[in-house]
């Protein structure tokens, strides 16, 4: 079987993996790594978005293999080391963006991707950006809500339908 | 996915070579096509993933004003870097969600050539050239029905070259589950002409509409179009929709883009 190389969450990372190896199954089975999830294994629910270069992919329509030598950044990846939640974690605390939290790694990572690229989005930004990560609990508000309190905009005045 | 060995060569004349042998399959993306081999619809005993090649990525203008895309540029790159060319920018903006745009590839589309696909529409609406391992086809002869092109074994699509009209727009009516094309249309306004390729709605894939497309050569306004429609025959008819109600819809769509295009 082949050697794959890449960074993962800033440390090197290296497994043997079959050609058929998605890069989700690598970072679960070979690294451990079960914070990205795996929803519908069909591209279509966003629960295992990751970074790959700083661009959100979809890790379960990505083989491990294509991500040689890449830098790759998961959910694991974005608190601090002591514990402490990234912005994006700590809002979707405060402002309920979870229930079951199944698709919360996702929708995590696919807003990091969206604040990189457009720092103080409008909402209809945030709703658009999200078409590709499904949550079956919440209805959106909240998480709509804690992306546009991470990006420092002033949320009070939204309320939660 | 049944077992497959994957290679992936840094330049084209690796991946040629690559593909040369056996019972081989290029990965552009993988958007389509590794669902496709998690369905088992596809069974190669060797993948060649075009994601390392770098001199098959980006956006460059020619000489003669011609926006040239190279074949493993992805969906964001060109919804971000293909400004000369707006219509095409927007299109490749909608295609997906943004995770999916950051891995398709515009070789990858063409070369699928899914009858629902929004890049068809955009390569036969502009006249664009498609650029392969080793010849030049003109996008009126690449398309030759659903899922087929003018492709052959072992070739790979490294660039595409779009003329760039005076005005265009394509305008998709999404098929609300998948976010594919129900209907499709990519119309664009040159010197020389028109050009209506509507997606989505033909069972022979991506087709050029020429009633409409000499309507509009003489009269690019909406009300040109008045009067023609297309015939239901040959169209997609499924849960989603009728053959009658695809061709309606093209004639719509086709008047939403030339008024959007102005």
């Amino acid at each position: 079987m082949p050697e794959v190389k890449m960074t993962v969450n800033g440390k090197p990372a290296s497994g043997q993996i079959e050609g058929r190896t998605l890069l989700v199954e690598f970072l679960r089975e070979n690294l451990g790594l079960t914070g990205t999830h795996v929803g519908c294994d069909t591209s279509q629910c966003g629960a295992c978005v990751v970074h790959v270069d700083g661009r959100a992919v979809k890790a379960c329509t990505m083989f491990a293999a294509e991500a040689e030598g890449a830098e790759v950044k998961t959910i694991e990846g974005m608190a601090e080391a002591d514990g402490t939640l990234h912005p994006i974690q700590q809002a979707f605390q405060d402002h309920h963006g979870l229930q079951c939290g199944f698709c919360t790694p996702g929708m995590v990572m696919s807003a990091a991707a969206l604040l990189a690229e457009s720092p103080t989005p409008s909402e209809a930004e945030v709703r658009d950006y999200l078409e590709g990560n499904l949550c079956r609990c919440t209805g959106y508000h909240n998480i709509v809500k804690a992306i546009l309190a991470a990006s420092g905009q002033d949320v009070s005045r939204i309320a939660a339908e | 996915m049944y077992a497959f060995d994957i290679e992936r060569p840094a330049t084209i004349a690796d991946a040629i070579k690559a593909l040369g042998s056996g019972e081989t399959q290029a990965l552009g993306g993988g958007q389509t096509l590794i669902p496709t081999l998690k369905q088992r619809l596809a069974a190669p005993e060797r993948l060649v993933c075009l994601s390392g090649i770098k001199e098959m990525q980006g956006i460059c203008t020619a000489d003669d004003g011609a926006l040239c895309i190279g074949g493993g540029t992805t969906h964001a790159t060109v919804a971000a870097g293909a400004g000369a060319y707006p219509a095409l920018a927007a299109l490749a903006g909608h295609i997906g969600d943004p995770a999916v745009r950051n891995r398709g590839t515009i070789g990858g589309s063409l070369a699928n050539n899914d009858p629902s696909a929004c890049y068809p529409a955009a390569a036969l609406g502009s006249g664009a050239v498609v650029i392969t391992s080793n010849r030049e086809i003109a996008a009126d002869d690449f398309f030759q029905g659903m899922f087929t092109t003018a492709l052959e074994d072992g070739e790979i699509i490294t660039e595409v070259r779009f003329p760039v009209p005076e005005k265009a727009s394509y305008q998709k009516f999404e098929q609300p589950a998948s976010r594919f094309a129900l209907v499709g249309v990519f119309v664009a306004k040159y010197g020389t002409g028109v050009r209506v390729a509507v997606t989505g709605a033909s069972e022979g894939g991506v087709f050029r509409w020429s009633e409409a497309e000499a309507a509009l050569s003489s009269n690019f306004a909406p009300g040109a179009l008045k009067g023609l429609a297309l015939s239901a025959d040959g169209m997609i008819s499924d849960l989603h929709g009728s053959g009658a109600y695809r061709a309606h819809l093209a004639g719509v769509m086709t008047r939403r883009a030339v008024a959007a295009a102005g």
